[in-house]
């Protein structure tokens, strides 16, 4: 049939579609092709009125002037979508279809209606769609900018990648869960049009991370320490596990293997089939180890691929019995996660149905009550069983029942394109590369490609960065991974330095040894209850005469000791190194650096001289990319001149961003045994950072940070030079914090600071 | 002075694991004193009980802890009406009477406490009482046992060279699964099948000794899962509350030791 050039004049061969055609009143030719067997498919679901209802809405859409993309997505989405959450549901998509239309987000409607149908699917009923359509029409109204303020005219940045990514994130997410995403992607990117679209492509690591978090099902980093003791307990064979992605792959999901590195699992599992998450790990934990312990590579070059397949469900069959035989309470998760194909799921006439048959042979092998009438494949089984019998069998005996039974059931069709796969897949097993050898590596053996040279990337210097949590005040949740820190060693400088400053201080600090012997630990404890001792103990002494008198056995231990109690106490003071510690102190010469530098000198020597375990490090931020973390002091070094030098060279600038250093700091001190950790912040501000526009958020983490280490028993105290730190100070470090008005009191006041904290 | 309550009534089930009764009757012949090192409930007790049952010789008993002194062990001065009197304690009856002194979890005891021993375990095999003046020559029947677990591999829980080196030492370990199963079902009574699994069960755990676990599940504590067992308790229910529970704190461990005692009973 030849075309006509207007595409409104084509024929259909069916009446009743030429007449919805006409209805339709469309001039695309692309439109024209489809059009015919699109309705043939809606005709099978749809009564006559959601028949017109379908036409009249893709009329609608070829109306909107956006081309021809729309009304081709609708008209092939709309039947499959229908049937997952009903044909009602096709008003609340026409209406978000329309506020789109309505917004300058017009471009979206394609992609909208594009992924329809997958998200539909998944979601499965009209509410959960139009809680899906509500996020969307919240993310359009919160991301469309307006550039004076009242009309709409700039496009929302990611929604067009949100509606691309959408089956993905609903398969992965439960709604609750993809609202948190795409608020979070809105609060950080809103006013950031580049990365909020690559938020929502998935490309930044950030929303993966999130994603990550609002994720359902067993997430392998929740469940990795009970894996490990699972394979050590139950498998003897503890390698490492790795977790590999799931969530950016739809169509080609990986599946579990091993190699020489480790086990490689999937980093979440959703409940299925009435077994939980972590049962399913298990499962294809315990395959895995099952393999490892059972089976022998086999020389692959002569089979085909289909000979290959075979091999592979009997060996895995005979594994899973294994298993079984080994902890029969595995049979419970095993079978309810193997599939059960019924006999007559697949059409030999017009499709591949080798998967088939295999599948239903090795639920037979697992599962005595399998209930499948066929003869050759029960004589399989039944020659299966009796390898098994009393013995472990081996792959090559799994091989030759194998490579027997797809012989004797050889159809023409297995060789069709077409596979049958639906309920053929058994997802707890590996992927089975180890189970291969091959002699030759290939066709490619005689190549003469030179092997590709990669360009080495240079050696990092320093250590790698560590990555602290964030808390979001507005949400009360943890930003993930969200401070890189960059842990170093202070550059040295000038030891002599710090030695002037203290001389400068010399009548304070004379002052401050006598204060220091003073408070030196020289209390007496008792010892008591010690049959020999330096003294005796009247209070036991009296008791044990008492129970003589009476005729009762005494207790001999009357005398006492006595131990000097020593002081148990690590401390670390936390410098903060940010650009204002360069202001000069007002009416004097000294920079609130240099004091700062005397002051810590007092109270390094002060500490030294108690003995306390003791470190010093400084901090300053560069948004939340790069936080410096420098080491000034540690706990094995003593106060010397290495160390005067690192203080002498400490140097002002960039910015306060304290969560991090605190959290950082905290974890350092919490590791050291000690009665008592303390950790002293000298800062001369608030927390700030230049990425960072509401202050408020900043304060909120430090103060999380600081009820973070109160809980792993790290008391944090702070002392604030800024003279209006009143406003904050109490809000982040409660009642443990001091204000110094008067900065140059600094050297005085930070010794005995310390002293009446630790007395 | 009654020696009977000191004898071993009726004999104590024991399964030797190897040549470990021959072995011990020789170092009985030869008075070797005897040191019985192992993890805890692997039989150590129950195999002394069982020699002093054999050889028909009476059995002193003396559990070790920190606040035990010298005067504990070998006796102190009592006062009464008349002045005073001396009172024996367990290690100079045993010497007295030709026991076989048996010293458990000796590492409990402070250093200073284990060294009153020495002159009992050389050839010397006296024991001085230096507060009473007096010094007990050990009767020809006498032998001195002592036991102690290494695992706890402390630094301050650790036995002094001079008192190591004057023992025979036997080693203990969980037996073998078979011989483990055998054990268990001759202890309790319940059947081999169920014996069995309960040893399946122990020896996940025993598998996580060091990553988590001091120490794995005694063959003790199987047999008081069996006991429960026996008393018509569920298995699981049985393995958790005898088995798991008892060993840990620590909930991944506490989970996966579930998770076994699952895959174990079907």
């Amino acid at each position: 049939m030849s075309k006509p050039a207007d595409a409104r004049q084509r024929q259909m061969h069916h009446p009743q579609v030429e007449a919805w055609w006409r209805e339709m009143d469309c001039g695309f030719a692309q439109v024209a092709d489809v059009f015919e067997e699109c309705l043939y498919e809606a005709l099978t679901a749809f009564s006559r009125k959601e028949m017109d209802d379908y036409v009249a809405a893709a009329k609608h859409l070829s109306r909107l002037g956006r081309g021809p993309e729309p009304v081709l997505a609708f008209l092939e989405a709309w039947p499959s979508a229908a049937a997952a959450v009903g044909a009602e549901a096709l008003a609340d998509v026409m209406a978000a279809a329309r506020a789109l239309q309505a917004s300058p987000n017009g471009h979206a409607i394609a992609p909208f209606l594009q992924t329809l149908a997958p998200v539909a699917r998944r979601l499965g009923s009209r509410e959960q769609l139009a809680f899906y359509l509500d996020i969307a029409r919240d993310l359009m109204a919160r991301t469309t900018g307006s550039i004076h303020g009242r009309h709409a005219t700039i496009a929302s940045p990611g929604l067009p990648a949100f509606f691309r990514q959408a089956p993905q994130l609903v398969e992965a997410l439960p709604m609750a869960g993809l609202q948190n995403w795409v608020e979070y992607g809105i609060r950080h990117y809103g006013d950031h049009p580049q990365q909020q679209e690559e938020y929502f492509k998935l490309a930044l690591a950030d929303s993966r991370a999130v994603l990550q978090r609002e994720r359902h099902g067993t997430l392998f980093a929740d469940a990795e320490r009970r894996l490990d003791l699972t394979l050590r307990a139950l498998w003897r064979d503890p390698v490492p596990l790795i977790p590999y992605s799931t969530a950016y792959h739809e169509l080609r999901q990986p599946v579990p293997y091993y190699d020489r590195l480790g086990m490689r699992v999937p980093d979440v599992y959703d409940e299925r089939d009435g077994i939980s998450g972590l049962d399913r790990y298990r499962a294809a934990l315990a395959h895995m180890a099952g393999h490892r312990r059972w089976s022998t590579p086999q020389v692959a070059d002569n089979w085909s691929p289909f000979q290959r397949l075979a091999v592979e469900f009997l060996e895995d069959a005979r594994i899973d019995c294994l298993l079984m035989r080994e902890y029969p309470g595995l049979a419970r998760i095993l079978l309810a996660l193997h599939p059960r194909p019924a006999p007559d799921a697949c059409d030999p006439e017009t499709t591949s149905c080798l998967r088939h048959r295999l599948a239903m042979l090795s639920r037979a092998c697992l599962d005595a009550a399998h209930g499948y009438a066929d003869s050759l494949l029960n004589e399989t089984v039944a020659a299966f069983r009796a390898a098994l019998d009393g013995g472990v069998a081996s792959t090559s005996r799994m091989a030759e029942l194998a490579l027997a039974y797809v012989a004797r059931t050889r159809r023409h069709s297995d060789q069709f394109a077409r596979i049958h796969f639906d309920g053929t897949v058994v997802d707890y097993r590996d992927d089975n590369r180890q189970l291969w050898k091959f002699i030759e590596e290939g066709d490619e053996e005689e190549a003469f490609d030179a092997p590709r040279q990669t360009v080495q990337d240079e050696e990092p210097q320093g250590l790698p960065p560590r990555h602290y949590p964030e808390w979001d005040q507005a949400t009360q949740t943890y930003r993930p991974d969200w401070v890189s820190l960059y842990e170093a060693l202070h550059p040295p400088g000038e030891s002599a330095r710090i030695d002037r400053l203290l001389e400068k201080h010399a009548a304070l600090a004379r002052r401050l040894m006598r204060l220091l012997d003073l408070i030196k630990p020289q209390n007496k404890q008792r010892i008591r209850y010690q049959e020999d001792g330096s003294e005796l103990d009247l209070d036991t002494a009296i008791r044990s005469l008492i129970d003589y008198k009476c005729g009762i056995t005494p207790d001999p231990r009357i005398n006492m000791n006595h131990r000097t109690s020593g002081r148990n106490i690590a401390v670390l003071l936390l410098l903060d190194l940010s650009e204002s510690l360069n202001q000069k102190v007002a009416g004097g010469e000294q920079t609130v650096l240099e004091l700062s530098q005397e002051a810590v000198s007092l109270l390094a020597m002060a500490i030294e001289r108690l003995n306390d375990p003791f470190a010093i490090a400084g901090f300053h931020s560069n948004t939340r990319h790069e936080v410096r973390y420098l080491h000034v002091k540690g706990f094995s070094e003593h106060w010397d001149d290495t160390v005067k030098g690192r203080l002498a060279a400490a140097g002002a600038g960039w910015s306060t961003r304290m969560g991090g250093a605190l959290r950082h700091a905290g974890a350092a001190l919490a590791r050291r045994q000690a009665d008592k950790r303390l950790l002293l912040l000298l800062t001369d501000g608030e927390p700030a950072d230049i990425d960072v526009r509401d202050p408020v958020h900043l304060h909120a983490d430090a103060k999380q940070a600081v009820g973070e280490l109160a809980a792993q028993g790290v008391d944090t105290f702070c002392l604030s030079l800024d003279p209006k730190a009143d406003a904050y100070v109490q809000g982040i470090f409660g009642k443990r914090h001091l204000v110094l008005d008067r900065v140059e009191q600094l050297p005085e006041k930070l010794p005995l600071l310390y002293m009446a904290l630790t007395k | 002075m009654d020696i009977e309550q000191y004898k071993i009534g009726k004999e104590p089930f024991y399964q030797p694991q190897g040549d470990e009764v021959a072995l011990y009757e020789a170092a009985y012949a030869a008075r070797l004193p005897v040191m019985l090192k192992g993890p805890t409930g692997c039989g150590k007790s129950r195999f002394v009980e069982y020699m002093a049952w054999k050889l028909g010789k009476p059995l002193v008993t003396v559990a070790c802890n920190e606040d035990m002194t010298a005067s504990d062990l070998v006796g102190r001065y009592l006062l009464d009406r008349e002045g005073t009197r001396w009172l024996d304690g367990p290690l100079t009856i045993a010497a007295r009477i030709g026991a076989v002194c048996y010293l458990d979890e000796i590492v409990e005891a402070r250093q200073d406490t284990t060294v009153v021993i020495h002159p009992l375990t050389d050839h010397r095999r006296v024991l001085p009482l230096d507060k009473k003046g007096e010094v007990v020559a050990a009767h020809p029947d006498f032998q001195l046992v002592i036991s102690y677990n290494p695992g706890y591999q402390s630094l301050m829980k650790d036995l002094k060279q001079s008192t190591k080196q004057r023992f025979a030492a036997f080693d203990f370990d969980y037996p073998e699964a078979a011989l483990e199963t055998q054990i268990v079902a001759r202890e309790t009574g319940v059947d081999i099948e169920t014996a069995g699994r309960l040893v399946k069960v122990a020896q996940t755990a025993r598998n996580l000794k060091g990553h988590g676990l001091a120490e794995g599940v005694s063959t003790r504590l199987v047999v008081y899962a069996a006991q429960l067992i026996r008393r018509g308790v569920d298995p699981r229910a049985a393995c958790r509350t005898a088995m798991a529970r008892p060993i840990t704190d620590d909930a991944d461990i506490r989970d996966t030791l579930d998770h076994a005692v699952d895959a174990v009973f079907a």
